[in-house]
């Protein structure tokens, strides 16, 4: 009895060796264990931008003028919401009020519309933080090319001052970056896929940036939503009610004037 | 029962030291071969020796005593794969002749990665330095950036400028400079470091660093001078993705072939510059291009980045316009190619299509400033495979929602009944025969 559970624990533990070996194997995909941390750094372009993961707190020093980047991957189906804090350098060494403003692009460059939320926002001269969010569209799995739909890949946030007296500008800041998805249903589900989400430099393995992220559970392949519970729910209903509405020209068992015996 | 576990518990343990091996053998192994070797980084810290730097008022410290226990702690944190040099300028001629002054700049510390023997010798180097003469930032950068030039392409290269003051080397604009070293294509960047600046020393700090794609911070307190170093030198050791350069042409026929990767060229305000893309049936090419503002410009502007086929017919466009304050403007396209048998006989043009990218701004700048080099202009080439064409606007043309289920019932129920009136009326003609 207790042999076999000691060989039981044995069988386990082979069976995690065997399973830990691939899940190492995967990480020079770029998926370091220390990438769980939320980052302390911001990039300062597109192509030094910072990855975060949905639901992240990553901060950053940085100084007023600076323009900081992160970037985040949003799959089909998602509806992303990033918010931003800046905490503003110490108001006795500000001279006036400043606006602040974050921008959306995708893994394509182009700029995103923000559908909610206050991408700009003017802090006064005395405020001591200003915070921004910018809801996206709902991103599509497919759309024509000459569309400016947001689609699955990655996204950058960009995020920086806009106006400012000059006086105040190179003062430390400190900014803080959140990306919230949630999910928009089957409603919002397209048909067609990507053949590679939008992601620099999917192209090719040699001149992928730092930021190329993927969901944490891989890019969705696209071919489930609940459009399939509800044609199939709708079929079964539809059964049953032609079953309903058969019986009812039957009337209860067999017709009144039916001989025996037939 | 003791005696019998204790083997099962030696090879549990077995089994385990060997999953732990695998795990962290598996990654280091992955390391070795994967990573394509990316040149170490090149930093270099430029100092501001002048007499200015006597000034006690950073945190009741001398600016001078402020950057030196900064360097210090920089000198200490600096990762081993970066190489760090230290020159300075202004630290050696007292004199009032205003051509010897400006040619006051001496490499303090080669540019060498640190061992611990290094970062003594640095710190020793430092340590000597006492606050002297002028301020010729200008000639300073271009030796800084003589410096850190060499023949590996793919390195990232950055000064690091920390002064208190302007340049006194006029007429050699030390941001015409700036901007002249970064059209070189060497990967530069500068990021400057103003310590208690006045209106001057800053407008000037920060032109220099918006004309490399560098940033600028102004230092009040050791603390704030010590971080950002640190920072900055961090920063240049991440491992990035270095741009080739790319020479756009006036016509497409002149156009440099590109394939995916990533492309830097430079193009003056309003000019056109096209590139050519030969994309593969059931490929999508995937293009982005980025203009930078790295100087003064008007407060509106725009990018249009346009694929067209050799004879001018236009298939896609990508156009951007923002206004205010800004580091770059982009936008990007794509164009997906069919598979040769789902194509249309228009769409044609054998088996590899060359389409032409033509990358236009509508940046202005004042007359007061210099328009050339021009702009930097990043350009990004994707080739990935075409995605399905979509048949039905929504997923596989199935349904959702409440009127669906209604509707569903409802043609149920109708066929439910036909069908039983259908039987009824069947067994009544059979019955009557």
């Amino acid at each position: 009895m207790r042999t076999t559970r000691v060989l039981g624990q044995v069988a386990a533990l082979a069976a995690t060796a065997l399973l830990a070996f691939p899940g190492a194997a995967a990480a020079d995909d770029g998926e370091d264990p220390k990438d769980d941390a939320a980052p302390t750094e911001a990039g300062t372009s597109f192509r030094t931008a910072t990855a975060i993961r949905p639901d992240q707190e990553a901060t950053a020093e940085a100084s007023t003028g600076d323009y900081l980047y992160w970037a985040f991957p949003v799959d089909a189906g998602q509806r992303a919401t990033v918010h931003a804090t800046v905490k503003l350098p110490d108001a006795a060494a500000r001279h006036a009020a400043s606006t602040w403003q974050v921008d959306v692009y995708d893994g394509l460059r182009r700029r995103q519309a923000c559908r909610l939320g206050t991408p700009k926002r003017q802090a006064a001269r005395d405020a001591g933080s200003v915070s921004l969010s910018c809801t996206l569209r709902t991103v599509r799995a497919w759309s024509e090319q000459w569309a400016n739909d947001p689609l699955p890949g990655t996204y950058y946030l960009r995020l920086t001052v806009t106006d400012l007296k000059a006086d105040d500008l190179g003062l430390p800041v400190r900014a803080d970056a959140k990306v919230t998805t949630t999910d928009a249903g089957g409603a919002q589900a397209v048909d067609g896929a990507l053949g590679e989400p939008l992601v620099p430099g999917a192209g090719s393995d040699r001149q992928k940036p730092a930021a190329a992220t993927e969901p944490e559970d891989g890019w969705a392949s696209g071919w489930w939503s609940s459009r399939w519970l509800w044609t199939a729910g709708g079929g079964v209903l539809a059964a049953l009610a032609g079953v309903g509405g058969y019986a009812l020209t039957r009337g209860s068992g067999r017709p009144a004037r039916v001989p025996q015996g037939l | 029962m003791i005696t019998r576990q204790r083997p099962a518990a030696w090879v549990i343990a077995l089994l385990a030291a060997l999953t732990a091996g695998l795990v962290t053998a598996g990654p280091a192994a992955a390391d070795d071969d994967d990573e394509p070797e990316q040149p170490s980084p090149k930093v270099e810290l430029v100092l501001d020796v002048s007499g200015s730097m006597r000034a006690r008022d950073i945190d009741g410290k001398s600016r001078m005593a402020a950057a030196k226990q900064a360097f210090n702690e920089v000198l200490d944190a600096t990762p081993d794969e970066v190489a760090l040099g230290i020159r300075t300028l202004g630290a050696n001629y007292r004199g009032d002749d205003r051509k010897t002054g400006c040619k006051d700049t001496e490499l303090l510390y080669p540019v060498e990665r640190l061992d611990k023997a290094g970062r003594t010798d640095a710190k020793t180097a430092v340590a000597t330095l006492a606050p002297t003469g002028w301020t010729p930032i200008g000639p300073t950068l271009l030796k800084a950036a003589d410096d850190l030039t060499d023949d590996t392409a793919g390195r990232s290269r950055r000064i690091v400028l920390i002064s208190d003051g302007e340049d006194t080397c006029q007429p050699l604009d030390p941001c015409v400079v700036a901007r002249e070293i970064s059209a070189k294509g060497i990967h530069l960047t500068i990021d400057t470091l103003g310590l208690v600046p006045d209106a001057k020393t800053r407008d000037q700090l920060s032109c220099i660093a918006e004309a490399t794609g560098g940033t600028y911070t102004s230092i009040r307190h050791t603390d704030e001078l010590a971080g950002r170093v640190k920072q900055l030198v961090d920063r240049a050791a991440d491992p990035v993705v270095t741009p080739v350069e790319a020479k756009g042409a006036a016509e497409c026929t002149d156009a440099p072939r590109l394939k995916s990767g990533l492309y830097t060229d430079r193009e003056e305000f309003g000019e056109h510059r096209w590139y050519r893309v030969d994309v593969p049936e059931g490929k999508e090419l995937r293009a982005s291009v980025s203009v930078s503002a790295d100087r003064a410009v008007h407060q509106d502007y725009g990018v249009l980045l346009r694929a067209e086929t050799p004879n001018g017919r236009e298939i896609v466009r990508g156009q951007e316009s923002g206004d205010g304050r800004t580091d770059v403007i982009s936008t990007g396209l794509r164009y997906p190619r069919p598979e040769a048998d789902d194509m249309s006989e228009d769409d044609k043009y054998g088996a590899t299509e060359t389409v032409c990218l033509r990358v236009s701004n509508s940046f202005s700048a004042p007359a007061s400033v210099k328009k050339t080099p021009g702009l930097p202009v990043e350009l990004a080439v994707d080739l990935v495979d075409s995605p399905d064409e979509a048949s039905d606007v929504a997923s596989f043309g199935l349904g959702h929602g409440w009127w669906l289920l209604g509707l569903l019932v409802l043609v149920g129920f109708l066929a439910g009944l036909v069908w039983g009136w259908l039987s009824r009326w069947r067994f009544a003609v059979w019955r009557t025969n």
